[in-house]
């Protein structure tokens, strides 16, 4: 491992200068996925600068109805938070499906949704990886597949997002507060990753120097019933080979709102928008397994597979269908 | 670059001088010679360098040392009061939840942060086996290692 020097931030805005202005520094919070970086040689900082002591670790209500957690939260508090428990059942469950107890206490909000894929190319430092190493080429497409995207990907880059969290915060179209030089912005959950196009070496729209501080939880309770599953080759601690999220609201016995997201799939958690809109003023009575899995597949046939990816397809329209099928069950009762 | 660092491990104040690249685990073994926590996997999948850190569970190899200056680090070596052991140590002795020990000392910080965070709630075996998922034994002792868990969580609800 290359040394680096390490900088424990007084505030975030001093945070925000030191890496705006050292185009080898990292921001490090709870450090589950960089010091791994660090010890496999992906990443080489020349500084880290630490901000887990940082006051961005409170989670408050918002005059709006809903929750503005701060970046620094631990996964296992946010899991527990009473109001998440509550009100945004689909982030609780996500985090809980998320790595291990041990690691849900080490890992934070914003640092969640900045972990790197888990590509087994981009861990590797001997194989190439246009995410890792720009320009040097692409392993994924010819090796170990299980992980590769099945929708948007591009010819430099074809590897998924792996955090649950993210997937969740998609469905129930959270704002991420972002702190840089110029400044404070909001961006939406759903515009904070990209697809890989030709710069699979950015995995958001942020730029160097800007820091998450916290994640706003909106107070518009349009779809209140919420799930989030999430399947995989082992029961328990491994990622996602696909995930769903979605949000639902039912009156007059028609789907009033819902709302879908897809892990597993893509570079970024993939709104499934097309099936949204489909399933948007059906009668509840009509929403049966086969109507969900229908509106699913509008979404699907965009998506790009061969013989080592194609289960994810079918196996996403069913997990869709599982988990609405499940918010329609809890209407019932 | 080096930095001192101060820690309390099982109870003792320490201060050591570390290389920034050293993790904790490696800032607790090599330079304190505390060798409760174990290296497994070095990467955050095996869970063998568990110690409860502030209190919480937590991994060992994927926190640099420098980031844990002044925290409070509790070792399976640390549980044990005045050489008694604790209710969790207790539970592994009678169902034999090891074989070659060399996981025991992360499965029993895990278990003992289970405890803690369950705060007495009815534990399922099931919720039992997805909470302790972080740590694997690759003598496959897990079926000592739920039993000792069960039986520890209701000597704790009592």
């Amino acid at each position: 491992m290359r040394t680096f020097a390490h900088h424990v931030a007084v505030d975030p805005a001093e945070a925000v200068t030191l890496v705006a202005d050292d185009p080898s520094a990292r921001f490090l919070a709870g450090g589950s996925n960089l010091v791994d970086h660090l010890n496999l040689g992906v990443v080489e900082p020349g500084l880290l600068v630490d901000i887990s002591r940082l006051a961005l670790d409170g989670i408050e209500e918002t005059s709006e109805g809903g929750l503005r957690v701060g970046a620094t939260v631990r996964n296992s508090d946010l899991a527990a938070h009473p109001v998440v428990r509550r009100d945004f059942p689909v982030v609780a469950e996500a985090l809980l499906a998320g790595a291990s107890p041990q690691i849900r206490h080490q890992a934070t909000t914003g640092g969640n949704l900045l972990q790197r894929t888990r590509c087994v190319y981009f861990q590797d430092v001997t194989t190439p990886c246009n995410k890792r190493e720009p320009g040097s080429g692409c392993a994924a497409l010819e090796g170990y597949a299980r992980h590769n995207a099945v929708l948007g990907a591009s010819a430099a880059c074809v590897t998924t997002h792996p955090s649950d969290l993210a997937v969740a915060l998609a469905a129930v179209d959270a704002q991420v507060v972002v702190l840089g030089p110029d400044g404070e912005r909001r961006v939406p959950m759903t515009q904070l990753h990209r697809l890989p196009g030709d710069r699979p070496a950015d995995d958001t729209v942020l730029t160097h120097g800007e820091l998450i501080t916290a994640v706003e939880l909106p107070g518009d309770r349009s779809a209140p019933r919420s799930a989030y599953v999430k399947v995989r080759d082992r029961a328990s601690y491994a990622f996602a080979l696909v995930s769903v999220a979605a949000c639902l609201e039912v009156a007059d016995d028609t789907v009033a709102e819902v709302r879908i997201a897809w892990g597993g799939v893509a570079h970024r958690p993939w709104r499934a928008t097309r099936a949204e809109a489909a399933l948007r003023g059906t009668r509840v009575d009509e929403l049966d397994e086969d109507a969900v899995r229908a509106a699913a597949d509008l979404e699907l046939e965009a998506a790009e597979t061969d013989d080592r990816t194609a289960f994810k397809v079918p196996m996403v329209r069913n997990t869709t269908a599982l988990v609405l099928g499940r918010l329609i069950g809890e209407v019932a009762r | 670059m080096d930095r001192e660092i101060r820690l309390t491990v099982d109870g003792e104040p320490r201060t050591v001088t570390v290389d920034v690249r050293t993790t904790l685990l490696d800032a607790l073994r090599e330079r304190l010679d505390v060798v409760a926590p174990k290296k497994g996997c070095d990467h955050g999948q095996c869970g063998s360098c568990t110690v409860l850190l502030d209190g919480r569970r937590h991994l060992t190899c994927l926190k640099l040392a420098v980031s844990a200056d002044g925290a409070e680090v509790v070792t399976a070596d640390g549980l044990a009061a005045d050489g008694t052991l604790h209710p969790v140590q207790e539970a592994f002795l009678a169902h034999d939840a090891y074989q070659c020990g060399y996981c025991t000392p992360g499965q029993v910080c895990s278990a003992v942060g289970l405890l803690t965070e369950s705060a007495g709630e009815d534990l399922s075996d099931d919720d039992i086996r997805e909470q302790m998922s972080g740590n694997l034994c690759r003598c496959g002792a897990y079926r000592g290692i739920l039993a000792a868990v069960r039986q520890a969580a209701r000597e704790v609800r009592r």
